[in-house]
Protein backbone atom coordinates (compact mmCIF):
# COMPACT_ATOMS: atom_id res chain seq x y z
CA UNK A 1 0.00 0.00 0.00
CA UNK A 2 2.54 2.36 0.85
CA UNK A 3 5.04 1.83 -1.88
CA UNK A 4 2.05 2.41 -4.33
CA UNK A 5 1.27 5.41 -3.13
CA UNK A 6 5.25 6.64 -2.85
CA UNK A 7 4.91 5.45 -6.33
CA UNK A 8 2.08 7.27 -7.03
CA UNK A 9 3.55 10.39 -4.88
CA UNK A 10 6.95 10.34 -7.12
CA UNK A 11 4.87 10.17 -10.89
CA UNK A 12 2.73 13.49 -9.89
CA UNK A 13 5.76 15.02 -8.12
CA UNK A 14 7.67 14.00 -11.83
CA UNK A 15 5.31 14.70 -14.16
CA UNK A 16 4.24 18.49 -12.50
CA UNK A 17 7.58 19.49 -11.85
CA UNK A 18 8.64 18.94 -15.81
CA UNK A 19 5.27 21.18 -16.44
CA UNK A 20 6.32 23.52 -13.74
CA UNK A 21 9.24 24.13 -16.05
CA UNK A 22 7.59 23.74 -19.39
CA UNK A 23 4.86 25.56 -19.35
CA UNK A 24 4.06 28.68 -21.07
CA UNK A 25 1.50 30.14 -18.41
CA UNK A 26 3.18 31.66 -15.76
CA UNK A 27 0.55 31.23 -13.60
CA UNK A 28 -0.32 27.55 -14.10
CA UNK A 29 3.50 26.77 -13.65
CA UNK A 30 3.31 28.28 -10.09
CA UNK A 31 0.33 26.24 -9.86
CA UNK A 32 1.80 22.76 -11.29
CA UNK A 33 5.02 23.79 -8.47
CA UNK A 34 2.56 24.23 -5.66
CA UNK A 35 1.90 20.27 -6.44
CA UNK A 36 5.34 19.38 -6.82
CA UNK A 37 5.78 20.61 -3.13
CA UNK A 38 2.56 19.10 -1.81
CA UNK A 39 4.30 16.00 -2.98
CA UNK A 40 7.03 16.88 -1.25
CA UNK A 41 4.98 17.24 1.93
CA UNK A 42 3.66 13.64 1.33
CA UNK A 43 7.25 12.25 1.15
CA UNK A 44 7.73 13.75 4.56
CA UNK A 45 4.43 12.69 6.01
CA UNK A 46 5.71 8.70 4.82
CA UNK A 47 8.34 8.89 6.55
CA UNK A 48 7.04 9.98 9.96
CA UNK A 49 8.20 13.50 10.06
CA UNK A 50 4.86 15.36 10.49
CA UNK A 51 6.92 18.16 12.12
CA UNK A 52 8.46 18.73 8.99
CA UNK A 53 5.52 18.30 6.67
CA UNK A 54 3.20 20.78 8.47
CA UNK A 55 6.20 22.89 8.55
CA UNK A 56 6.70 22.46 4.36
CA UNK A 57 2.80 22.99 3.81
CA UNK A 58 2.57 26.14 6.15
CA UNK A 59 5.85 27.61 4.52
CA UNK A 60 5.69 26.75 0.86
CA UNK A 61 1.80 26.55 0.25
CA UNK A 62 0.44 29.19 2.52
CA UNK A 63 3.43 31.39 1.93
CA UNK A 64 6.14 30.99 -0.68
CA UNK A 65 3.63 30.33 -3.61
CA UNK A 66 1.11 32.91 -2.34
CA UNK A 67 3.84 35.52 -2.58
CA UNK A 68 4.86 33.98 -6.03
CA UNK A 69 1.26 34.27 -7.55
CA UNK A 70 1.12 37.77 -5.87
CA UNK A 71 4.30 39.21 -7.57
CA UNK A 72 3.22 37.00 -10.91
CA UNK A 73 -0.04 39.17 -10.90
CA UNK A 74 1.92 42.35 -10.33
CA UNK A 75 4.21 41.96 -13.01
CA UNK A 76 2.82 40.09 -15.76
CA UNK A 77 -0.22 39.61 -17.84
CA UNK A 78 -1.75 36.47 -17.56
CA UNK A 79 -3.13 35.89 -21.04
CA UNK A 80 0.51 36.36 -22.10
CA UNK A 81 2.48 33.48 -23.62
CA UNK A 82 6.07 32.67 -22.12
CA UNK A 83 9.29 33.58 -24.42
CA UNK A 84 10.65 29.48 -25.44
CA UNK A 85 14.37 29.41 -25.39
CA UNK A 86 16.19 28.24 -29.00
CA UNK A 87 16.62 24.98 -29.89
CA UNK A 88 20.04 25.07 -29.28
CA UNK A 89 19.41 26.60 -25.49
CA UNK A 90 17.12 24.00 -25.11
CA UNK A 91 18.88 20.56 -25.94
CA UNK A 92 22.70 21.95 -24.48
CA UNK A 93 20.15 21.95 -21.36
CA UNK A 94 19.07 18.97 -21.44
CA UNK A 95 21.91 17.20 -22.43
CA UNK A 96 23.65 19.25 -19.57
CA UNK A 97 21.08 17.98 -17.25
CA UNK A 98 20.85 14.31 -18.73
CA UNK A 99 24.64 13.95 -18.05
CA UNK A 100 24.30 15.44 -14.37
CA UNK A 101 21.01 13.39 -13.31
CA UNK A 102 23.45 10.17 -14.64
CA UNK A 103 26.45 10.95 -13.42
CA UNK A 104 24.48 11.10 -9.63
CA UNK A 105 22.50 7.95 -10.26
CA UNK A 106 25.24 6.36 -11.09
CA UNK A 107 27.15 7.56 -8.09
CA UNK A 108 24.03 6.71 -5.97
CA UNK A 109 23.69 3.21 -7.23
CA UNK A 110 27.34 2.52 -6.91
CA UNK A 111 27.14 3.29 -3.33
CA UNK A 112 26.22 0.78 -0.68
CA UNK A 113 23.84 2.34 1.64
CA UNK A 114 23.32 0.81 4.68
CA UNK A 115 19.80 1.21 5.66
CA UNK A 116 18.73 0.35 9.52
CA UNK A 117 14.60 -1.09 9.82
CA UNK A 118 13.07 1.71 11.54
CA UNK A 119 9.38 2.88 12.30
CA UNK A 120 10.98 5.52 14.79
CA UNK A 121 8.06 8.16 15.13
CA UNK A 122 9.25 11.23 16.23
CA UNK A 123 7.67 14.09 18.56
CA UNK A 124 7.69 17.74 18.44
CA UNK A 125 9.10 18.27 21.80
CA UNK A 126 12.08 16.50 20.75
CA UNK A 127 12.80 18.43 17.82
CA UNK A 128 12.33 21.54 19.72
CA UNK A 129 14.66 20.45 22.71
CA UNK A 130 17.66 20.00 20.20
CA UNK A 131 16.73 23.30 18.11
CA UNK A 132 17.08 24.84 21.53
CA UNK A 133 20.17 23.15 23.20
CA UNK A 134 22.98 25.11 24.04
CA UNK A 135 25.27 21.60 24.53
CA UNK A 136 26.92 19.65 22.23
CA UNK A 137 24.99 19.09 19.18
CA UNK A 138 22.30 21.85 19.88
CA UNK A 139 21.49 24.11 17.31
CA UNK A 140 21.08 27.24 19.31
CA UNK A 141 23.56 29.42 17.36
CA UNK A 142 22.10 28.38 13.71
CA UNK A 143 18.78 28.86 15.22
CA UNK A 144 19.18 32.20 16.69
CA UNK A 145 21.24 33.20 13.27
CA UNK A 146 18.19 32.05 11.32
CA UNK A 147 15.96 34.80 12.90
CA UNK A 148 18.28 37.36 12.48
CA UNK A 149 18.32 36.37 9.40
CA UNK A 150 14.53 36.81 8.94
CA UNK A 151 14.69 40.11 10.17
CA UNK A 152 16.98 41.40 7.89
CA UNK A 153 15.00 40.23 5.51
CA UNK A 154 12.00 41.79 6.25
CA UNK A 155 13.09 44.86 6.77
CA UNK A 156 15.35 44.79 3.43
CA UNK A 157 12.43 43.57 0.80
CA UNK A 158 10.17 46.33 2.41
CA UNK A 159 13.17 48.63 1.59
CA UNK A 160 13.77 47.40 -1.71
CA UNK A 161 9.75 46.98 -3.08
CA UNK A 162 9.39 50.51 -1.61
CA UNK A 163 12.17 51.72 -3.47
CA UNK A 164 11.90 55.27 -4.74
CA UNK A 165 9.16 56.76 -2.76
CA UNK A 166 11.02 56.28 0.61
CA UNK A 167 14.28 58.43 -1.26
CA UNK A 168 11.82 61.14 -2.37
CA UNK A 169 10.36 61.38 1.70
CA UNK A 170 13.21 62.47 2.74
CA UNK B 1 11.31 4.71 6.83
CA UNK B 2 8.49 3.81 3.80
CA UNK B 3 7.85 -0.31 4.01
CA UNK B 4 8.74 -1.71 0.59
CA UNK B 5 10.37 1.53 -0.81
CA UNK B 6 14.15 1.12 -0.62
CA UNK B 7 16.53 4.72 -0.43
CA UNK B 8 17.81 4.26 -3.82
CA UNK B 9 14.31 4.64 -5.13
CA UNK B 10 13.46 7.91 -3.47
CA UNK B 11 17.19 9.23 -4.28
CA UNK B 12 16.54 8.88 -7.72
CA UNK B 13 13.47 10.93 -7.42
CA UNK B 14 15.09 13.61 -6.18
CA UNK B 15 18.00 13.36 -8.35
CA UNK B 16 15.21 13.42 -11.17
CA UNK B 17 13.14 16.65 -9.40
CA UNK B 18 17.17 18.76 -9.01
CA UNK B 19 18.01 18.11 -12.41
CA UNK B 20 14.10 18.87 -13.88
CA UNK B 21 14.94 22.51 -11.59
CA UNK B 22 18.66 22.88 -13.11
CA UNK B 23 16.72 22.40 -16.51
CA UNK B 24 13.96 25.20 -15.78
CA UNK B 25 16.86 27.43 -14.79
CA UNK B 26 18.98 26.63 -17.55
CA UNK B 27 15.87 27.37 -20.31
CA UNK B 28 13.41 30.23 -18.79
CA UNK B 29 13.88 33.58 -19.07
CA UNK B 30 11.16 35.26 -16.96
CA UNK B 31 12.98 35.59 -13.83
CA UNK B 32 9.88 34.65 -11.53
CA UNK B 33 10.26 31.16 -13.65
CA UNK B 34 13.93 30.96 -12.74
CA UNK B 35 12.77 31.69 -9.07
CA UNK B 36 9.89 28.79 -9.25
CA UNK B 37 13.27 26.26 -10.68
CA UNK B 38 15.71 27.36 -7.69
CA UNK B 39 12.92 26.44 -5.65
CA UNK B 40 12.76 23.29 -7.07
CA UNK B 41 16.21 22.49 -6.70
CA UNK B 42 16.22 23.65 -3.37
CA UNK B 43 13.30 21.33 -2.19
CA UNK B 44 15.30 18.36 -4.04
CA UNK B 45 17.97 18.62 -1.75
CA UNK B 46 16.24 19.15 1.46
CA UNK B 47 14.06 15.69 0.87
CA UNK B 48 18.05 14.38 0.47
CA UNK B 49 18.93 15.41 3.87
CA UNK B 50 15.50 14.17 5.45
CA UNK B 51 15.67 10.39 3.27
CA UNK B 52 19.50 10.16 4.45
CA UNK B 53 18.72 10.97 7.88
CA UNK B 54 15.69 8.67 8.34
CA UNK B 55 17.03 5.14 6.55
CA UNK B 56 20.88 5.81 7.35
CA UNK B 57 20.90 7.48 10.89
CA UNK B 58 17.44 6.80 12.41
CA UNK B 59 18.50 7.93 15.74
CA UNK B 60 19.78 11.74 14.77
CA UNK B 61 17.60 14.50 14.23
CA UNK B 62 20.69 16.52 12.04
CA UNK B 63 18.67 15.86 8.52
CA UNK B 64 15.72 17.50 9.82
CA UNK B 65 17.45 20.38 11.33
CA UNK B 66 18.85 21.01 8.29
CA UNK B 67 16.01 20.67 6.28
CA UNK B 68 14.02 23.06 8.72
CA UNK B 69 16.80 25.94 7.97
CA UNK B 70 16.82 25.12 4.20
CA UNK B 71 13.16 25.79 3.91
CA UNK B 72 13.43 29.30 6.23
CA UNK B 73 16.60 30.05 3.82
CA UNK B 74 14.38 29.20 0.61
CA UNK B 75 11.75 31.40 2.13
CA UNK B 76 13.93 34.77 2.96
CA UNK B 77 15.54 33.91 -0.40
CA UNK B 78 12.12 34.12 -2.69
CA UNK B 79 10.84 36.88 -0.15
CA UNK B 80 14.39 39.11 -1.36
CA UNK B 81 13.93 38.17 -4.33
CA UNK B 82 9.85 39.02 -5.67
CA UNK B 83 11.34 41.89 -3.95
CA UNK B 84 13.39 43.08 -6.08
CA UNK B 85 11.57 41.68 -9.10
CA UNK B 86 8.83 43.92 -8.07
CA UNK B 87 11.09 47.02 -7.79
CA UNK B 88 12.94 46.00 -11.36
CA UNK B 89 9.31 45.73 -12.74
CA UNK B 90 9.28 49.46 -11.77
CA UNK B 91 12.07 51.00 -13.15
CA UNK B 92 12.10 48.67 -16.33
CA UNK B 93 8.60 47.70 -16.37
CA UNK B 94 9.84 43.95 -17.53
CA UNK B 95 10.89 41.08 -15.57
CA UNK B 96 12.83 39.51 -18.85
CA UNK B 97 16.58 38.55 -17.71
CA UNK B 98 17.33 40.35 -21.23
CA UNK B 99 16.12 43.58 -20.72
CA UNK B 100 18.13 43.41 -17.16
CA UNK B 101 21.47 45.41 -18.55
CA UNK B 102 22.81 47.46 -15.96
CA UNK B 103 22.69 47.34 -12.41
CA UNK B 104 22.38 51.05 -12.27
CA UNK B 105 18.80 51.93 -11.04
Amino acid sequence: MERILFYFLALVMVVFAIKAVTSRKMLRSVIYLLFVLMGIAGIYFMVDYTFLAAVQLAVYAGGVIVLIIFSVLLVHHIELRLDVATATRKWAALLLSALGAGLTLFAIYSYPFQAVENRNVTEIEVIGAGLLNTGDGGYILPFEVISILLLAVMIGAIVIAKGEKLENNK
Amino acid sequence: MIAGVSIYEILTVTTLLFFIGIYGFLTRKNMITMLLSVELILNASAINFVIMNKYLFPENLEGVYFSIFIIAIAAAESALAVAIIINLYKLVTSVEVEDTETMKY
